[in-house]
């Protein structure tokens, strides 16, 4: 242990021998612990309904991934699985790029501009942040019914597409940002639209790329809202859709394709997650400045 | 190339004037430094030229044209801020180029200009990094590529060097200066250091409070201060004052008298340079010292005059070696010191 103090690496508290092994056990433990359900849902997405339903149930996949992941994604219970993830993409990136655009703009007008009732606008905007979509989703139902926008993308997306967080979080990103820019910019003949796309657009792209991780997922994740507004099961999501594929009354629930949908539902973001992981924790990490 | 007038400029944020009016004509291709201590008001007034405040009252002209209500972008000014503020994102090219892409330059015009400006500026090695890669002093030099490539006719420098260490500041200072004569651009360049002012200016703007205490090139102001701020602001170590009452052909200060040469008589302040004092052992003026700054070329001793409470700056050439509690004796030139009304700070011109 004498050697291993003498010179750790900077920045980094590091440990040597049983402090190692007992740490790396415990992680493990907990991977195993969040992994399992995840497993059991995996093994039960390639086995036979019977072999389900039949205690005891098996911990090893069985060989009927492609049937039910066949069957799931090409029929599905009510509705095939791969028109419901169809759905749910369009749903969650228009959620996320239409937050993103709005708060980008509603932040650059707070941040950069002095007009009438500026403060008034930003309390607003604050104070709908303790407004989650469930308090107020009887007269937004209301609203997109009167629209008849009913079973459609617009109606998914358009309720769900303005966010206080995040035009907070650009607001606090831009004051940061040195006056002297964009008053170099104004020297240099830019139009603050230029100045906004040319300057603050591309270095506000870490941030972008942490909050579009984020976004997506809560997107994806929206559950209240589609369940409400799609009546017609081609415009299910697939979240909302794992939920109608329980049986109502004396059906069978058709496990394996049931379980094969989550596998499925999960993918995209973790797919998001994973592609964008880098530039996800320098936005969080650093500002570039 | 222009001139640039302003006349009895105002500024008022609110109810509050800061700035209560300003005049002055800038020749063309002269170097003017607007030098005051901080919240003097002196980078608003260079904001005001540039277009970045607006003028609450009398007018800015540029080449003759009022400029008052043109954007920053038409008033043909090019600045160069205290921070840089240059674009992170983009590299050194992209930087000193994104003015004339606004402009709508053919992409090979913009090329060329940078390129003149790099070559000038010893840019050409660094054209294609970030800000955040270069070094204080090279950042400084993009920012000022920046302003050149536009070819404005009047450069605004906002405390460019206050970010760089001494030695830079002292090599970029005689850089900027060189260039701005090369180039032969009006410029206006507002700075608190004192040394800045007058080692760069042609001529200078004291400005304290919003007004401007005395406009006259660096040595006019050191030698015949208008004003009791300008006399102190300018001159390192600054001036001593001592309050005294001038009576009969001689001047009493506390104990000591001092003979006059002109005929003036009642309560008066009178300034005396550090570097001015003459060492006389039957010198009239004495001086307990405190503390000593050897400088090398010279020595600094401060203390205070004897039997007052005055604090007292000498600078004597040379090494001395001086002990605290001892006291100095010496004389002044009479002819040359400058006198002001103790009330309102103005200089009293003493006619012989």
């Amino acid at each position: 242990m004498t050697e291993a103090v003498k010179d750790p690496p900077p920045g980094m508290v590091e440990r040597r021998g049983a402090g190692l092994w007992v740490s790396h056990a415990i992680m493990m433990f907990g991977v195993l612990i969040v992994f399992f359900p995840i497993w059991l849902a995996f093994v039960a997405s390639t086995v036979t309904q019977p072999e389900i339903t039949n205690p005891p149930m098996p911990l090893w996949p069985g060989d009927q991934f492609l049937v039910n992941y066949g069957k799931a994604l090409g029929s599905g219970v009510n509705v095939p699985v791969a028109t419901m993830l169809v759905n749910s993409m369009i749903m969650a990136i228009g959620i996320a790029v239409g937050k993103i655009v709005i708060s980008l703009l509603s932040a650059f007008a707070i941040v950069y501009f002095r007009f009438p009732g500026k403060m008034v606008f930003f309390w607003l905007i604050f104070l709908t942040l303790m407004l989650p979509v469930e308090v107020r989703i009887v007269p937004t139902y209301e609203v997109i019914a009167g629209f008849g926008m009913l079973n459609s993308y617009g109606g998914l997306i358009l309720p769900l597409i303005a966010s206080a967080t995040a035009t907070f979080l650009f607001r606090q990103f831009y004051m940061t940002v040195p006056d002297e820019l964009a008053e170099a910019a104004r020297v240099d003949g830019a139009s603050p639209m230029r100045f906004f796309i040319d300057v603050l657009f591309p270095m506000s792209r870490t941030n972008i790329a942490a909050l579009f991780v984020i976004l997506f997922i809560y997107g994806w994740n929206q559950y209240l809202w589609p369940l409400l507004i799609t009546t017609d099961p081609s415009m299910n999501t697939i979240v909302m859709g794992i939920k109608q594929m329980f049986p109502s009354g004396d059906d069978i629930a058709d496990w394996p394709v049931i379980m094969a949908t989550s596998i499925l539902a999960m993918i995209p973001p973790v797919i998001v997650v994973i592609s964008m992981q880098k530039l996800f924790v320098r936005g969080l990490v650093d500002s570039e400045k | 190339m222009a001139t640039v007038d302003l006349k009895a400029v105002k500024k008022r944020f609110g109810s509050t004037e800061v700035i209560h009016g300003v005049s002055t004509s800038i020749a063309d291709g002269e170097f003017i430094v607007i030098v005051g201590p901080s919240g003097c008001g002196k980078s608003t007034l260079l904001r005001m030229v540039a277009g970045l405040e607006s003028v609450s009252e009398g007018e800015v002209s540029i080449g003759g044209k009022r400029v008052n209500e043109l954007e920053p972008m038409d008033r043909d000014i090019a600045m160069v801020f205290q921070n840089y503020a240059l674009y992170p994102h983009m590299s050194v090219r992209q930087n000193m180029g994104y003015g004339l892409k606004i402009a709508k330059l053919p992409k090979a015009e913009i090329d060329r200009k940078v390129d003149d400006a790099a070559k000038l500026l010893q840019l050409e090695p660094y054209l294609d990094r970030r800000p955040r890669d270069l070094s204080g002093g090279q950042r400084q030099r993009v920012a000022m590529g920046r302003a050149i490539v536009r070819q404005p006719k009047v450069f605004l420098f906002d405390e460019p060097l206050s970010n760089l260490d001494a030695k830079l500041r002292v090599q970029m200072r005689l850089e900027i200066r060189d260039l701005q004569n090369r180039l032969g651009i009006t410029a206006l360049y507002v700075t608190h250091d004192q040394v800045e002012a007058m080692t760069m200016a042609d001529r200078m703007i004291v400005m304290n409070a919003g007004r401007a205490e005395q406009i006259g090139t660096p040595l006019e102001v050191y030698e015949r201060p208008q004003t009791l701020f300008a006399a102190q602001f300018i001159g390192s170590p600054s001036m001593n004052v001592l309050d005294g009452v001038a009576a009969d052909g001689s001047l009493s200060i506390g104990d000591s008298s001092l003979p006059l040469h002109s005929r003036l008589s009642g309560p008066v302040t009178v300034g005396i340079r550090p570097e001015h004092v003459i060492p006389d052992a039957e010198g009239p003026l004495a001086m307990t010292v405190q503390m000593g700054e050897p400088l090398g070329a010279n020595t600094l001793l401060h203390g205070r005059m004897a039997g007052r409470s005055d604090a007292f700056t000498v600078s004597l050439a040379g090494v001395h070696h001086a002990v605290a509690g001892e006291t100095l004796r010496f004389g002044v030139d009479p002819a040359n010191l400058p006198f002001f009304d103790p009330k309102t700070g103005q200089r009293i011109e003493a006619e012989a």
